[in-house]
C-alpha cells in the first residue's frame, strides 16, 4: 500500500461543491504534481465537514489544519509553504469566533463547533472517501452485518434495536425495534425493506450529507434490517434534487454488489439481499411513508389512510419496513458496539444522538450532531456561534413546514423528541431554522404555510381547502387588512385541520401558525390593530421616511426614486410623499447619512 | 421554443427505455424520468407513446406527470434560473432576489420567457444553506447573494 506523508482532505458535500470546492480539488492535485509531490501527498474528496458556511473547506492532516472558505488563489500558497515547508498558512486557517480570538486553532479538534458535538451518524462523513468501498470498511465497515449473519439470529438483530430504544429520526419518534418486529412479524412470502431519503423540508439537509459523505453505512443497515425481518429486496427512495447524493448511493451500491456485500449468499451464509435506486421528482408529500409507497409503485404520490401500516401492507402490497437515512445509518454501530453503548448518550427516553441542520440568521450554518438532550442554548450559542451582525435571538423553527417555533425562553429546554413536542413543537426532520428581531413571525407563519398550500395532494379536503383558507388570512394580515376575527377563524380552522385531515401533511400544517400564535400574539396583533410590522418586513404596512435630522439635501434619493415621490431643494431637508411612494426601498441605500429608514 | 425535440431519434431512445423496464415492478417513474431526460419535457405525444407501450391509460400517465413538480409538459428555456425558496434562504431575503430577477427578465415564476431564453423557478431547498440565499442557472450557483448581485448574473446570460 501506499505511504503518504500528508492528506488534503477537500469537501465534497453540496455545500461546498457549490461554493466551487471541486475546482480546489482539482487544484490541489495539479499543484502537488507541478511539485512532484503526488507521491507523497494524497488529495481525498470526503463528504460534509459540517461547517458549511466556511465552505470550501480543506483539512489538511496530519495536523488538522482547519482551512476554510479556500479560494483559488490560497491553493498554490499552502502548498508552497504548508506542505512543501511545513509551515501552516495561519492567515487562511478558520477564525473560531466562540473561542479565544487572539489564539487560532491550528487543528479542527480544537474548534468549538465540533468539541461540544459527538458524531456518531455522521462519523465518517469528512473523514473518508464515501466512493471508495475500502475507506468505508477500514472503519469497521460491513462489520456489524458480517456479525449479524455469522453470529445472531434475526430476532436477536431485533431485540438489540429495541434495547437501544432508537426512534425513527424522519420526525415520528416511533421506536425502530418494535416496527421491525412487527414486520417481521406480518404473514408474507415477500417483504421489502425502504429507506426514506425524500427529505423534503426546506433547510434540512441531514439525510443528504449522511448519503454523500457516507452511503456504505446506509446499505449496511438496510441489510441488517433486511435480515432481521426476512427480506431480499430493498428501495432507496430519495430526492431527483440531490443528484451527488444519487450518483455517490449508485457508486456504492455497485461496489458492495461487486464485493458480494450485496446479492446472493452475503457471507456466505442463505441471506440474499439486493437494492434499488428511487428517484423523486419533486413532491414534498411523499416523505410521508404512504405516499412513498405510492410514488415507488408509479403512482400519483398521494397519502393512503392507515391502518393498515406499512408493516402489514406496504410496497406492491407486501410488508415493508420504511426507515429514515440517519435512522439507518445509527443502525451498524448499533449492531456492532452494543444497545448499551448507544444509550449511553441522550436521554432515557430518546437515547442517541441527533443531526441538525442549523441554518438562518446563524454564524455557523451547518450540520450539527448533539447527544439528544443538549440545550437549545448550547447549539445556538457554542456550536452555532450566535446571531451574525449582533442582532437579536427571537426564535428557532424546528420541524420544519411541521414543527413550530421555539423562544428564549426555551433555550435552555434539553432537546429531545418528548420536550419539544411539549412545547408545540416537534423534532421533525432536524431542520433548525434561527430568526432574528428583522424576521416577522405572522410572516414565517405565512412563508410555511404557502409552502404546505403549494405541496398539499389534495386528496382530503381539510388540507386541501383548509390550508388555503388559512393562507388567505395570514396574507390579509400582512397585507394589512386583517380583523381580530380573523384571528379567531385562524385558530379555529388550525385545530380542524389537525384534527381532520388523512395525513401527516395534513395534521401537522398548522402548527407553526398555532405556535406563533402562541409565543408571539403581540405581534399578529400589532399587524392587526395597529396595522404596523414590528420587525419592519410586511411591506405594505412600511413606509419608507426621511428621518427630520440628518438629512444633507444632497439629492441622491430624488434622483434614483422611479415615481418622484421625494422631492426637497439641494441642500434641503428632503421628504417623501407617502401617497406617491410605491414603497420600492431604491432611496434607502443611496442614502450617504443613512437618514433613510422603514417604519 | 421553436426547436424541435420531438425527433425520431428521440422516440427510438424512449422506445429503448420502455423496454428495458419492462422486467421492472413499479417502472412509471423510472420512465417518466428518462423520458423527461430524452426529451427535456414529457409533453402529450410522448405520454401517449409511454401509454401504447405499457398498456397503461394515458390519463393514468397524464394524472403522474402533472402531480410531480420536476416533471414538466413543455421544455424549459435556455437558461433556467431557479431561485431557492427554501426556508433558510428565505429568512436571508430569497424573496427580493426572486422580486427583482421578475423585474429583469420580465419572466414570471414558473414561466418561460416568449423567446425561450430564460424559465424562472422558485424551487425549494437545494441543500446549500450554507451560501444562503442561493439561486441557480442552469449549473452555475450563486451564493451569499444580495439584490445588488442579480443585474451582474443576468447580464453574463444575456450576451
Amino acid at each position: 500500500m501506499d505511504f503518504y506523508r500528508a492528506h488534503v482532505l477537500v469537501c465534497g458535500g453540496t455545500g461546498c461543491v457549490s461554493s466551487g470546492s471541486l475546482t480546489i480539488e482539482e487544484m490541489f492535485n495539479q499543484a502537488l504534481k507541478e511539485r512532484s509531490l503526488d507521491k507523497e501527498v494524497k488529495v481525498v474528496r470526503t463528504g460534509c465537514f459540517g461547517l458549511c458556511e466556511a465552505g470550501p473547506i480543506c483539512i489538511v492532516y496530519p495536523e488538522g489544519s482547519f482551512y476554510s472558505r479556500v479560494e483559488q488563489k490560497d491553493v498554490e500558497r499552502i502548498v508552497d509553504e504548508h506542505l512543501l515547508k511545513g509551515r501552516i498558512v495561519k492567515d487562511l486557517l478558520f477564525v473560531d469566533k466562540a473561542a479565544d480570538v487572539t489564539e487560532i486553532e491550528t487543528s479542527i479538534n480544537n474548534v468549538t463547533f465540533y468539541k461540544k458535538q459527538k458524531r456518531v451518524v455522521l462519523q465518517n462523513c469528512g473523514v473518508i472517501n464515501p466512493e471508495v468501498i475500502e475507506e468505508y470498511i477500514a472503519f469497521d465497515g460491513y462489520q456489524a452485518l458480517g456479525k449479524a449473519l455469522t453470529q445472531m439470529k434475526p430476532e436477536d438483530v431485533i431485540n438489540e434495536i429495541k434495547r437501544s430504544g432508537l426512534r425513527g429520526r424522519g420526525g415520528g419518534g416511533f421506536p425502530t425495534g418494535l416496527k421491525w418486529e412487527f414486520t417481521r412479524k406480518s404473514k408474507g412470502d415477500i417483504k421489502y425493506v425502504a429507506c426514506n431519503a425524500d427529505e423534503g423540508d426546506p433547510g434540512a439537509f441531514m439525510d443528504r450529507s449522511v448519503l454523500e459523505g457516507d452511503p456504505h453505512a446506509v446499505i449496511e443497515a438496510m441489510a441488517l434490517a433486511a435480515y432481521a425481518i426476512g427480506a431480499e429486496k430493498g428501495y432507496v427512495y430519495i430526492r431527483a434534487e440531490y443528484p451527488i447524493a444519487v450518483k455517490r448511493l449508485g457508486i456504492a451500491i455497485a461496489q458492495a454488489k461487486e464485493m458480494g456485500l450485496l446479492g446472493e449468499r452475503i457471507f456466505d451464509t442463505d441471506f440474499n439481499f439486493d437494492m434499488e435506486i428511487r428517484l423523486g421528482a419533486g413532491a414534498f408529500v411523499c416523505g410521508e411513508e404512504t405516499a412513498l409507497i405510492a410514488s415507488i409503485e408509479g403512482e400519483r404520490g398521494m397519502p393512503r389512510p392507515k391502518p393498515p401500516f406499512p408493516a402489514e401492507k406496504g410496497i406492491f402490497g407486501k410488508p415493508t419496513v420504511i426507515n429514515n437515512v440517519e435512522t439507518y445509518a445509527s443502525v451498524p454501530q448499533i449492531i456492532l458496539k452494543g444497545a448499551d453503548w448507544f444509550t449511553s448518550f441522550g436521554t432515557e427516553k430518546s437515547p442517541g444522538t441527533k443531526v441538525f441542520a442549523l441554518g438562518g440568521k446563524i454564524n455557523n450554518t451547518g450540520l450539527v450532531e448533539i447527544p439528544m438532550g443538549t440545550s437549545l442554548r448550547e447549539v445556538i450559542y457554542d456550536i452555532g456561534g450566535g446571531i451574525p451582525n449582533d442582532r437579536q435571538f427571537k426564535a428557532v423553527q424546528t420541524g420544519g413546514p411541521s414543527g413550530g417555533c421555539l423562544t428564549v425562553d426555551h433555550l435552555d429546554t434539553p432537546i429531545d423528541f418528548d420536550t419539544l413536542t411539549a412545547l408545540g413543537s416537534m423534532m421533525g426532520s432536524g431542520g433548525m431554522i434561527v430568526v432574528d428581531d428583522t424576521n416577522c413571525m405572522v410572516d414565517f407563519a405565512r412563508f410555511f404555510l404557502d409552502f404546505t398550500v403549494d405541496e398539499s395532494c389534495g386528496k382530503c379536503v381539510p388540507c386541501r381547502e383548509g390550508t388555503k383558507r388559512m393562507l388567505e388570512i395570514l396574507e390579509r394580515i400582512t397585507s394589512g387588512t386583517g380583523t381580530m376575527a380573523d384571528l379567531d377563524q385562524l385558530e379555529e380552522l388550525a385545530y380542524t385541520i389537525k384534527d381532520s385531515s388523512l395525513c401527516g401533511l395534513g395534521q401537522t400544517a398548522p402548527n407553526p401558525v398555532l405556535s406563533t400564535l402562541k409565543y408571539f400574539k403581540d405581534e399578529y396583533l400589532a399587524h392587526v390593530v395597529d396595522k404596523k410590522c414590528p420587525a419592519g418586513m410586511c411591506q405594505d404596512l412600511l413606509s419608507i421616511v426621511i428621518l427630520d435630522e440628518g438629512c444633507i439635501g444632497c439629492t441622491a434619493c430624488k434622483r434614483v426614486c422611479p415615481v418622484d415621490a421625494i422631492s426637497g431643494e439641494v441642500k434641503q431637508q428632503h421628504v417623501i410623499d407617502q401617497a406617491i411612494c410605491i414603497k420600492c426601498g431604491a432611496c434607502i441605500p443611496k442614502c450617504p447619512k443613512k437618514v433613510i429608514v422603514k417604519q | 421554443m421553436t426547436k424541435n425535440y420531438l425527433t425520431e431519434e428521440n422516440f427510438a431512445k424512449l422506445h429503448e427505455v420502455i423496454e428495458s423496464h419492462k422486467d421492472m415492478q413499479g417502472p412509471l417513474m423510472p420512465i417518466l424520468h428518462e423520458a423527461q431526460h430524452i426529451f427535456g419535457a414529457i409533453p402529450l405525444e410522448v405520454q401517449k407513446t409511454i401509454s401504447e407501450k405499457m398498456n397503461v391509460p394515458l390519463a393514468e400517465i397524464y394524472g403522474v406527470v402533472t402531480f410531480y413538480s420536476q416533471f414538466t409538459l413543455e421544455p424549459k428555456g435556455e437558461y433556467l434560473i431557479s431561485i431557492c425558496l427554501g426556508t433558510a434562504c428565505y429568512v436571508r431575503g430569497a424573496q427580493q432576489l426572486i422580486d427583482k430577477v421578475v423585474e429583469m427578465t420580465g419572466v414570471g415564476v414558473g414561466k418561460t420567457s416568449l423567446d425561450g431564453k430564460y424559465s424562472i423557478e422558485a424551487t425549494r431547498c437545494i441543500g446549500a444553506c450554507g451560501l444562503a440565499p442561493v439561486l441557480t442557472v442552469n449549473e452555475d450557483v450563486y451564493g451569499r447573494l444580495v439584490v445588488a448581485d442579480i443585474p451582474g448574473i443576468i447580464q453574463k446570460y444575456n450576451g
